[in-house]
């Protein structure tokens, strides 16, 4: 007896668990095997670009913190650079310092979230993701600390910071990395080996290298398709040339792999942190800068090694007072160009995975 | 560090038919004609010494005279970069040669910069708006667009 099958379209989202926010795919199945896939965008669309060009420079800042917000030091950083380079402003050492700190506890925070979630969608229901909200919580409490906000931060400033740390901050991120390490060892122990893991995880959603450069993938998903490609490392900004740290990266590009990638670069991090507290010199945080003030004419690429990749902000001044015209190159967006490669030949249970495993943020997708 | 590549350079390597088509240099990039776009880029992608085989980011800007894309272009290899830049002084129809063939990273870039400036990628495999729904009266990051905050 012959069985007849037919395609069916199948939409997932855009108020999915699995889709991280308001993302969404329609898929075409052929039983559970996915034939073809076509990502909507636009859920989350707020114009921030063009919001941009209505507002002063400063004004534009706390817009950043939306981007990618749970990244939001690192935006601020980004688009604070961008800025600077293009009118000259310079930054005070210990501003220096105490942004590679807040980057890096940043870089903590997104790729705890980012293993939770991946976790989350493999079905290990929340369990993993209590362990990594714990730690998590405690960089909240940290950024509270400096800035009085737990989620968008707004803390750098065009020539620094907006606060210097308080006495409390230094004794309390120690205990913080003293402990960290023996929680990543925890993690380790619960998922690294684990049988269920390995199989769902494994060779599931190969990108392989020559993909993942074709197609601008950035961040820990180009690195774990064994690309070595770290913009700290390639084109050190800050003061990143002066600490030592490795570049992760995996050898066959699949779902393992890059969760392998974003778990060895907590160690990174925390390393890098572990030099920035040793070497924190003293001295003020900001040279100010008027709040509305005219950079010259001219325009202006600036990108630092975002949670998701590269996140670069391309800033045109026209010499008003105003951006004439800001671009951000959102890394969780042009991660997402591979996707269709990456899910089509796959069940539609392992296609959660492979989204999951790119982790992205609508609110950078979308801007 | 990565190395601005020096636009003269790329210039002399680029061969005549194709050199002929560069219209200037300038600080912040190399302008080409927007015809040979395609041409010039599949050139540098393979060319030993330049090898810029990673298309990093794609900008487009209403110069109000004149719509600007701007390809950002790495080297993965030798560490590298070089801008290149089209200009496209027909606004009301405005079109260039799609880089999707050439990477695929271009594909979302590129339906983004049609959905909010209205630049049609000739080429492109999947021409249609992005991030706002089919029917949007006009495209927002054009200057006359009006900011209605």
């Amino acid at each position: 007896m012959a069985v007849k099958t037919e395609p069916l379209f199948l939409n997932l989202g855009p108020v999915h668990p699995s889709t991280h926010g308001v993302f969404r795919m329609r898929a075409l199945v052929d039983g559970e095997v996915i034939t073809d896939i076509e990502p909507v965008f636009g859920y989350l669309h707020r114009g921030i670009e063009k919001l941009a060009e209505s507002k002063s420079y400063r004004q534009f800042l706390p817009l950043t913190d939306r981007l990618d917000y749970v990244s939001s030091m690192n935006n601020n950083m980004a688009y604070v650079m961008a800025v600077e380079k293009l009118a000259g402003i310079e930054v005070p050492q210990r501003a220096e310092y105490i942004r590679v700190i807040m980057a890096e506890l940043q870089r903590i925070i997104a790729h705890l979230l980012a293993i939770g979630s991946f976790f989350n969608d493999m079905g290990t229901f929340f369990t993993p993701f209590f362990y990594m909200f714990i730690q998590k919580e405690k960089i909240t409490d940290l950024f509270e600390m400096v800035c009085g906000q737990r989620l968008l931060y707004n803390y750098m400033r065009f020539g620094g910071v907006s606060h210097d740390l308080p006495p409390e901050f230094i004794p309390a991120l120690t205990r913080f990395l003293d402990e960290m390490p023996a929680e990543i060892k925890k993690y380790e122990r619960l998922l690294a080996e684990n049988e269920i893991v390995l199989a769902r995880s494994k060779n599931v959603g190969v990108l392989t290298r020559e993909m993942a450069v074709n197609a601008s993938a950035a961040g820990p998903v180009l690195r774990a398709s064994g690309v070595d490609w770290d913009i700290r490392k390639v084109d050190p900004y800050s003061i990143y040339d002066r600490f030592d740290f490795d570049v992760p990266t995996g050898a066959n590009g699949d779902c393992y792999d890059r969760y392998r990638v974003r778990v060895e670069e907590l160690t990174q991090s925390l390393n890098i942190i572990r030099q920035a507290v040793n070497g924190l010199p003293k001295g003020k945080v900001l040279n100010p800068v008027p709040l509305r003030f005219r950079p010259p004419a001219g325009e202006v690429y600036s990108h630092i090694e975002g949670n998701k990749g590269e996140l670069g902000f391309h800033v045109i001044s026209d010499g008003s007072d105003k951006p004439y015209r800001i671009h951000v190159r959102a890394p969780s967006f042009i991660n997402l160009t591979a996707l269709k490669n990456m899910l089509i030949g796959w069940k539609l249970a392992d296609a959660i995975i492979i989204f999951g495993s790119i982790d992205i943020c609508l609110g950078e997708v979308d801007r | 560090m990565t190395v601005q590549l020096e636009y003269n350079r790329i210039v002399e390597a680029l061969p005549q038919n194709l050199a002929s088509s560069v219209i200037a240099i300038e600080d912040h990039g190399l302008i080409i004609q927007p015809e040979r776009l395609t041409d010039i880029a599949a050139f540098l992608k393979v060319e030993p010494g330049m090898e810029l085989d990673y298309l990093c980011s794609i900008t487009g800007v209403d110069c109000i005279n004149y719509f600007e894309i701007d390809y950002l272009l790495y080297s993965i290899k030798l560490n590298h970069r070089c801008t290149l830049k089209v200009r496209l002084a027909d606004k009301s129809e405005p079109a260039v040669p799609s880089l999707a063939g050439l990477w695929l990273g271009a594909e979302l870039q590129e339906r983004e910069i049609f959905d909010l400036l209205g630049i049609n990628f000739s080429g492109h495999p999947d021409m249609k708006r992005i991030f706002l729904w089919e029917g949007f009266p006009g495209h927002p990051l054009r200057k006359d667009y009006g900011h209605g905050c």
